[in-house]
C-alpha cells in the first residue's frame, strides 16, 4: 500500500451529486449533460426583462479571486446575481493576505461570514482542491481557474456552444491550436470532449508550447498548422501571452502567427461548416486574424453569452448538492 | 535511561555487512566499549536487553539529514531531531549545509557540535558549504571547515552554476582530499519546477522539472571529477538515466558513489494524485519506469546507501496550494520500517538492504563507523523487525510532513547505542 492522495472524489456527494466544481476529469458523461442542459433553460432568463430567478436566495457566494480578472469574474457576479444571491468580490491583492495573513486564517475568517459558496481563481495548480479540502462541509467552492490545472466553467461554456451549433459530440474532431502548455482552459476541454463522446481531440503548436506527454489526456498531438486542421468539425485557439517571447518558447509573435496562427487561407483544411472558439481576451494579429475573429464562421461572442448561463447552472448544482448533503 | 556500566545484549540476530557475520550471538558493552561477540556470554551484574527473535545491526547511518538548527524555528531543533534519529535505529547523520546561518564558519560548525552533544542522541556528521553562503562564487574556507569537524564539503540544494567556479572548487578539494557532495539538479532546468516532468503534471497543471535538469548537472560534475580527481558523491539521484551515468562513471573507475533517498525508492508521480502535498519532495518523484531503474540500482550496487532525506517543517509549510508548499519529507524515523517493507515485499535481500543504511553509507561518508569492531566505542540497534507500528503513534521529529503517518510499517527500534552510550532503549 503506498499513501492515498487525500481526496479522490472530493466534488460529488456520496449520491454521486456535484457539491464543489473543480476539474472536469473525473467527473461523469451524465452530469456534464445536466449542467448542460440546465445551462439551457437559465440561457432563455437572460433574454426576459426582468433577468432574475430566486434559486440562490438568502446564498452569500464570495469571489475570491487570488489573480486579475474580469471577464470570468464578472461573468460569476452576475450569473450569481441572477440567482439572487448576495455576492462578496475580494480583492486578493489589497486583502490580508499581502499583509502575512495565511490562506488558512482568510478562509476561516470567510467562513465565520457564514458564505455558501467560494468561486476561486488562483495563480497555483490545485489551490480550489487545497480550499475545498480545508472549508467546513457546507461551503461549495467552484474554480475559476488554476494555474495551469484546469477552468471547468470555461470549459462547459465551451462544450454549450459546440453543442449549439454542432447538435452532438459523436463523431466531432476538434483541434485546439497553440500554448496548450500554460493553458488550464486547454486541460478542461481536452478531459470534457472526451468525457462527452468527441470522436478526436487535436492538439497543434511546437514542441516548446505543447506539455510532455499530453497524448496521455487522450489527444492525437500535431506540430504542423495544416495536417492538424484537416477535417475538424471545431477550431479553437488559445490565447498567446507576451511573456512567452522572453522566457525562449518562441522566437517571435510575427513566426507565431505565420506558422500558427488562423486566417482565412490557412482554415481551409478545416471542415467548410467548422466553427472557430477562442477563450479570450483576443491578441489579433497573434493567434487569431481579425477577418477570422468577426467572421462568420467565428463564434466567439456568443461563448461570452453563454458563459453567464453555465456558471448559474454549475452555481445552483452545486448549492442543491450542498444542501442534499445536510 | 540505561546508563549501567555493563550492557549485555542477549541472543539476537547479529547481521554486520563489513564482515559478512549474520548468526544469533551474544554482544557485551563495558563501559560503552563493545568487547565480545560470542555464543552464551555471562556479564555478572550487566544489564541484559533480551535480542531472541530481534535483529542486532550496526548503527545506522543516515547520508543526508537536513537540520532545522541553526535557523529553522518551529520545525525542530538538533536535540528534537536526533532524537527522533536515535527511536529509529540511526546513530549517525551527516548533516547538509543550508543551515541559517550557512555551515561556511567554524563557529556554526562548533555550535552544531556543542548542541548534539548536548543532546547526546546522535553523531552529527555536518557538511560544510563548499562556497560562502553557498551563493556559488567564492570557495568557502574548506579545509578550516574540514579541521573543525566537517567531514565533507557540498552546495546542498543550490548547485554552482559557473563551471569555473565548480571546476576550481573541485580541484581545491581534491588537493586536500576532501570529498565533495553533489545533488544534481540544473537551476535553470528546474526553475519554477515542483514535479516530475511527464504525464500526471502535464495533467495537474503543475510546472514541471525534467529528468534532464538532473543528468545534465550530474554529467558535468562527473566529467570534473575525472578532470580533477575529486571524491565524489551524488546525493539523491532520481532518474533512471543517472543510475545508468553513475554505473558507467564506476565501471571506468571513477571515485564516485551515490545514495538515493527512500521516498524515491517507495513513491512515484502517481502519488502527487490530489495535489497532495505530502510527496512535494526535491528532487521530484519521477515515473514508475524510474523508480524501477533506482531499485535495480540499489540491488546491484550502483547506488551504495539510501537516505531519510529528512526535512521536518511546521505546519505550515505545506498548508497551501501544491505549488507554494515547501519541499521535503520528515523522514528520519521511517527509513529503517521503509527499508524493512522493501525487505518484506522481496525486492531488496536483508543483507542488501541493511548494508545500504550502514557499511554503504560510511563509506560514502569516508567514515570508519556503520560496523560492529571489537575495542571501539559501540554503535549499533536492536531492532523487532516483525513488530508492525502506526509512525503516528509515537513520532518523535518535529516535522510531521509524511505521507506515511497514518500507515502500518514493520520495524520497531529497541535500544540504540551510539558510540558507547544508549541513546534509546523502549519496552
Amino acid at each position: 500500500m503506498i499513501p492515498s492522495p487525500p481526496s479522490a472524489n472530493l466534488q460529488l456527494t456520496a449520491d454521486g451529486r456535484l457539491k464543489h466544481f473543480l476539474s472536469i476529469e473525473g467527473l461523469p458523461r451524465s452530469l456534464l449533460e445536466e449542467i448542460l442542459d440546465g445551462a439551457a433553460s437559465f440561457v432563455e432568463v437572460g433574454d426576459r426583462s426582468i433577468k432574475k430567478v430566486p434559486l440562490l436566495r438568502g446564498k452569500t457566494v464570495v469571489n475570491l479571486f487570488f489573480e486579475a480578472s474580469t471577464r470570468t469574474r464578472s461573468t460569476f457576479e452576475l450569473a450569481a446575481k441572477r440567482l439572487s444571491a448576495d455576492v462578496l468580490n475580494i480583492d486578493i491583492a489589497k486583502s490580508a493576505t499581502s499583509k502575512g495573513e495565511t490562506l488558512m486564517d482568510m478562509l476561516w475568517n470567510l467562513e465565520a461570514m457564514a458564505s455558501d459558496m467560494f468561486i476561486v481563481r488562483h495563480s497555483d495548480s490545485g489551490a480550489p482542491f487545497f480550499i475545498a479540502n480545508h472549508v467546513t462541509p457546507q461551503v461549495a467552492v467552484i474554480n475559476a481557474g488554476d494555474g495551469r490545472h484546469a477552468h471547468p466553467t470555461q470549459a462547459m461554456l465551451d462544450m454549450y456552444t459546440i453543442r449549439h451549433y454542432k447538435g452532438r459530440f459523436e463523431g466531432l474532431k476538434v483541434a485546439i491550436i497553440g500554448d496548450v502548455l500554460h493553458s488550464r482552459v486547454a486541460r478542461s476541454q481536452i478531459h470534457a470532449l472526451n468525457i462527452l463522446g468527441a470522436e478526436e481531440v487535436r492538439v497543434i503548436g511546437p514542441k516548446t508550447l505543447l506539455p510532455k506527454d499530453i497524448e496521455s489526456l487522450g489527444v492525437s498531438v500535431y506540430t504542423e498548422l495544416a495536417a492538424g486542421l484537416r477535417g475538424v468539425d471545431v477550431v479553437i485557439a488559445l490565447r498567446l501571452q507576451k511573456e512567452r517571447m522572453d522566457s525562449a518558447l518562441l522566437p517571435s509573435e510575427g513566426e507565431f502567427f505565420r506558422l500558427y496562427g488562423l486566417n482565412n487561407d490557412r482554415l481551409r483544411p478545416a471542415k467548410p461548416d467548422a466553427i472557430v472558439m477562442h477563450p479570450g481576451p483576443i491578441n489579433r494579429g497573434v493567434e487569431i486574424a481579425s477577418e477570422v475573429a468577426d467572421g462568420p464562421r467565428s463564434v466567439i461572442l456568443h461563448q461570452v453569452t453563454f458563459g453567464i448561463a453555465v456558471r448559474m447552472a454549475v452555481m445552483s448544482m452545486c448549492i442543491s448538492g450542498q444542501e442534499s448533503g445536510l | 535511561m540505561s546508563q549501567k556500566a555493563h550492557l549485555l545484549i542477549r541472543k539476537g540476530r547479529v547481521i554486520d555487512p563489513n564482515t559478512g557475520r549474520d548468526e544469533v550471538l551474544d554482544i557485551l558493552i563495558e563501559n560503552g566499549r563493545l568487547v565480545r561477540i560470542a555464543a552464551s556470554l555471562d556479564a555478572p551484574g550487566a544489564e541484559i536487553i533480551n535480542a531472541e527473535g530481534m535483529l542486532v545491526l550496526p548503527g545506522l547511518v543516515d547520508t543526508c539529514v537536513h537540520l532545522s538548527e541553526p535557523g529553522g524555528g518551529r520545525s525542530g531543533s538538533i536535540a528534537s531531531e536526533t532524537r527522533a534519529a536515535a527511536s529509529a535505529g540511526i546513530t549517525h547523520l551527516c548533516a547538509q549545509p543550508n543551515t541559517n546561518p550557512v555551515i561556511d564558519s567554524t563557529a556554526v560548525v562548533r555550535l552544531i557540535r556543542e548542541r548534539s552533544f548536548k543532546a547526546g542522541f546522535a553523531k552529527i556528521l555536518p557538511l560544510a558549504a563548499m562556497t560562502r553562503q553557498l551563493e556559488g562564487k567564492q570557495l568557502a574556507e574548506m579545509a578550516t571547515l574540514m579541521e573543525a569537524g566537517c567531514i565533507g564539503v557540498s552546495n546542498a540544494g543550490t548547485p554552482v552554476q559557473d563551471a569555473l567556479v565548480l571546476k576550481r572548487s573541485f580541484e581545491y578539494a581534491a588537493t586536500f582530499g576532501i570529498p565533495v557532495m553533489v545533488q544534481p539538479q540544473d537551476a535553470a532546468l528546474s526553475a519554477g519546477g515542483c514535479a516530475h516532468e511527464g504525464p500526471v503534471a502535464s495533467r495537474l497543471g503543475l510546472p514541471g522539472i525534467p529528468a534532464v535538469a538532473e543528468t545534465v548537472e550530474l554529467s558535468r560534475a562527473l566529467i570534473l571529477c575525472e578532470a580533477t580527481g575529486v571524491r565524489l558523491h551524488v546525493q539523491q539521484v532520481s532518474c533512471g538515466a543517472s543510475t545508468a551515468l553513475i554505473r558507467d562513471a564506476k565501471a571506468r573507475g571513477l571515485p564516485v558513489t551515490a545514495d538515493v533517498s527512500i521516498h524515491h525508492l517507495l513513491l512515484d508521480e502517481s502519488a502527487l494524485e490530489g495535489f497532495n502535498s505530502d510527496c512535494h519532495i526535491q528532487p521530484p518523484l519521477r515515473s514508475r519506469d524510474d523508480r524501477e531503474a533506482l531499485l535495480v540500482a540499489v540491488a546491484d550496487g550502483t547506488l551504495d546507501a539510501v537516505c531519510s532525506q529528512h526535512i521536518p517543517l511546521g505546519s505550515s509549510s505545506k498548508q497551501a496550494p501544491f505549488p507554494a508548499t515547501r519541499a521535503g519529507i520528515a523522514g528520519i524515523e521511517t527509513l529503517l520500517p521503509l527499508m524493512l517493507k522493501l525487505v518484506n515485499e522481496g525486492t531488496l535481500t536483508l543483507h542488501r538492504a541493511i548494508e545500504l543504511l550502514t557499511s554503504g553509507p560510511a563509506r560514502c561518508l569516508g567514515q570508519q563507523i556503520g560496523h560492529l569492531e571489537i575495542g571501539r566505542n559501540a554503535s549499533l540497534c536492536v531492532v523487532d523487525a516483525a513488530a508492525m507500528r502506526t509512525p503516528i503513534d509515537d513520532w518523535l521529529s518535529a516535522g510531521k510532513n509524511s505521507p506515511w503517518l497514518d500507515i502500518a510499517l514493520p520495524g520497531n527500534v529497541r535500544l540504540t547505542v551510539c558510540e558507547g552510550k544508549v541513546t534509546w532503549l523502549s519496552d
